[in-house]
């Protein structure tokens, strides 16, 4: 298993310095093949991640709670890197193109590896260095279009997230200083260290250390009131990168939180952590429940979208039901496997109908054979329509939720979430049924690259899958992941 | 009892001494940066800042007995006083801020506020931190706990700073003085921090300094200007 960690950290490397000197032809070939391999290797660690830790060199750590989010975002850099195939061929402009693919390609690459990095680092301190690596190269991924959308997006972005960033790396000092009063000197951030120590750790530290972590991870995550930059990088970031920004990234910072609350939850006692991570995913599910009514822009639409299911994952952690953990967890995979076929799907209407303007799209469906009827299929799982992962993963919150008493907050769910449906389906159907206008340049039908199918098609099968019959492995994953959130068996 | 009372009026030691009189100089470079107008001088500052926790790192190493701080305190120095300072200088110089026409450019765009208003609002939120962590009571032999309350304040104000400020090179100085509050609380509670980890903050801080030049130069590429006054488009 050692190799197979070495191979993971090591490959998206690799791959992104191939890009650096290779023409874009080969580029596109590398990162394809880099971000399929990627998946593979992450498969492969899902049974020894089931059964026991792994880590290497004091450095790498894998556990099971580690391996739901290197799963999501191994399966969307691979789904990704193979829809950028068709997204960088038939790009429209008439910016230098060789210049801006490999700037591309590098970046993706990158960017999936510091992902990739995050979630295997077996220390606070580089867990935080490998987020903050990921700001860095997104924010210049949001930036590579070079428009004015994308400069502003990507100043607000790198600034925002930086400075959420600063209070995410002050979480972190304190989180040591708690650990060296009891380990003393020898104390280096591990995190196995910190959480056997979790008892005797100062009370006050850890509460400010988890608030800061909260409050600082959750700016990269989306949480309102500290999302502001999230749906301007998502609308402005080519489409790719934006699958990646709301399927993986805002995951991993999401990991990085539930690390402190694991910690904070061993010192404390779950009940402070749990009350600070539903005051904010009540904030952000009903916050964007509500943004995603009279949204005129396609792609914010969808990041809105994504700041409600954040806020859907911390409420479900705040229930701290054994259930509702499984449920964070599997929510966590087919979000990501709903929100990357949203994104790819909008990036196909985008390319068909050259708008991104909700209103300036019409007549999806007929246009588009197959990406049509995908995006519709994504946005209803998004919505937890039965029998996608979502549904699945939403009941198990819900039905954790009032396992564990929590009647208002699952009842304030339920409603929120149905009319966060309400608002992402009336956008979504107007933009897919309503008959195109006639006129003269009207584009035919056809799908503008099956690169762009595929993945897509791939995304679908991975939702029924989750959502029908998860694999026997994954859900021995999912417990003994909820094992070490702290929620017992039931 | 009267053990209490005399370490409650007894001298601070060297550390805490030290700590504290440079942590109070750290607070007032921050205060400082909301009265440089001028583009260059925010750098100079931000050098001065940088280079007065440099002085912590060593005054910790002696008197804790932490040898590795020594290379942390040159590394820092070399990174925040040195390189740092010399990258905002050149990007400055590329887009004609400093050396072209002194009407354009050097001078930072206008606060949100009136100095006068910010620095009152400053002054409120450090307060609010210093306080807010002193009622805390975290209390330990080695930790200067002054210094502490003191580098709350430092982030507290620096928020203001960035929140005041209304162009992009001043918003980013606004953020590496931030980072400067935080690197100050980290010399005060966790001065143990192994040193790799302390090269690896530093070497993203490197990282993020270029990217916020290159994204600074994007942006006066496609608005002509520094100011972040037509950064509205995206809303909603």
């Amino acid at each position: 298993m050692h190799a197979v960690l070495t191979l993971l950290i090591v490959l998206p490397l690799a791959a992104a310095l191939c890009c650096l000197r290779l023409p874009p032809a080969a580029a596109r070939l590398v990162t394809a093949a880099s971000g399929a391999a990627s998946f593979g290797l992450v498969l492969a660690l899902v049974p020894a991640a089931a059964h026991g830790d792994i880590s290497y060199l004091r450095l790498l750590r894998v556990d099971a709670l580690s391996t739901v989010f290197l799963l999501a975002t191994g399966f969307l850099y691979a789904a990704v890197a193979v829809y950028s195939l068709g997204y960088l061929s038939g790009r429209p402009g008439s910016r230098p193109a060789a210049r801006f693919s490999r700037r591309f390609w590098v970046g993706l690459n990158l960017f999936a590896w510091a992902m990739l990095a995050a979630p295997m680092m077996s220390n606070l301190a580089l867990l935080w260095v490998a987020i903050e690596v990921t700001t860095v190269v997104s924010a210049l991924l949001v930036a590579i279009e070079g428009t004015d959308g994308a400069a502003e997006a990507a100043w607000k972005y790198v600034l925002l997230a930086s400075a959420g960033l600063g209070l995410a790396l002050l979480a972190t000092i304190f989180a040591y200083y708690a650990g060296a009063q009891i380990l003393g000197q020898s104390y280096d951030l591990g995190f196995t260290q910190l959480l056997a120590a979790a008892p005797r750790l100062h009370h006050t530290v850890i509460e400010l250390a988890f608030v800061l972590a909260v409050l600082g991870f959750g700016t990269k995550m989306g949480l309102v009131p500290v999302h502001t930059w999230l749906p301007d990088a998502h609308s402005e970031a080519p489409t790719p990168v934006s699958a990646l920004l709301s399927g993986s990234l805002l995951a991993i910072s999401f990991y990085a939180i539930l690390r402190y609350y694991q910690v904070a939850a061993a010192t404390l006692g779950s009940a402070f952590p749990r009350d600070v991570l539903l005051a904010f995913g009540v904030a952000s599910l009903l916050l964007a429940g509500l943004y995603l009514f009279g949204q005129r822009d396609i792609k914010r639409l969808l990041a809105y979208s994504s700041v409600e299911h954040m806020g859907i994952l911390a409420i479900g952690v705040s229930f701290g039901a054994p259930a509702a953990l499984a449920g964070v967890l599997l929510h966590v995979l087919a979000h990501a496997a709903a929100k990357g076929n949203a994104f790819m799907g909008a990036g196909v209407l985008v390319r068909k109908t050259g708008t991104k303007r909700i209103a300036g799209i019409r007549g999806g469906l007929d246009l588009l054979p197959w990406s049509g009827p995908m995006f519709l299929i994504a946005i209803f799982a998004l919505g937890a329509m039965p029998p996608f992962g979502l549904f699945r993963s939403e009941f198990e919150i819900v039905a954790g939720g009032l396992g564990s008493g929590s009647y208002a907050a699952a009842a304030f769910l339920i409603i929120a979430v149905t009319v966060a449906f309400f608002g992402l389906a009336a956008s979504v159907t107007g933009m897919l049924l309503r008959p195109a206008a006639r006129q003269p340049e009207q584009p035919g039908r056809g799908e503008p690259s099956a690169w762009m199918v595929l993945p897509v098609v791939a995304g679908v099968l991975v939702l029924l899958l989750l959502g029908l019959h998860p694999p026997a492995e994954l859900t021995e994953l999912f417990g003994r992941a909820v094992a070490l959130l702290g929620g017992r068996p039931a | 009892m009267t053990a209490i009372i005399a370490t409650a009026v007894a001298a601070p030691s060297a550390l805490s001494g030290g700590a504290n009189v440079i942590a109070v100089g750290v607070l007032l470079a921050e205060f400082g940066m909301f009265r440089q107008a001028l583009l260059r001088d925010q750098v100079r500052l931000y050098a001065a800042q940088s280079a007065l926790l440099s002085a912590l790192a060593i005054v910790v190493a002696a008197t804790r007995h932490l040898p590795e701080l020594y290379a942390l305190a040159g590394l820092s120095f070399a990174l925040k006083v040195v390189i740092v300072p010399l990258v905002l200088r050149r990007l400055l110089r590329g887009i004609g801020a400093i050396g072209g026409d002194p009407r354009w450019g050097d001078i930072a765009g206008s606060h949100a506020l009136s100095v006068a208003s910010a620095v009152l609002v400053a002054i409120g939120m450090a307060a609010f931190g210093f306080f807010t962590v002193a009622a805390l009571g975290l209390r330990s032999p080695v930790l200067p706990d002054t210094a502490l309350s003191i580098s709350v304040a430092v982030i507290l104000v620096a928020f203001v700073l960035m929140i005041v400020r209304r162009d992009v090179v001043s918003q980013a100085i606004g953020f590496l003085s931030l980072e400067n509050g935080v690197a100050l609380t980290a010399l005060v509670v966790a001065a143990g921090l192994p040193l790799i980890l302390e090269i690896a903050f530093l070497f993203d801080l490197l990282v993020a300094v270029v990217v916020f030049g290159l994204l600074i130069r994007v942006h006066h590429g496609r608005a002509e200007s520094m100011s972040t006054a037509d950064l509205t488009s995206l809303r909603g």
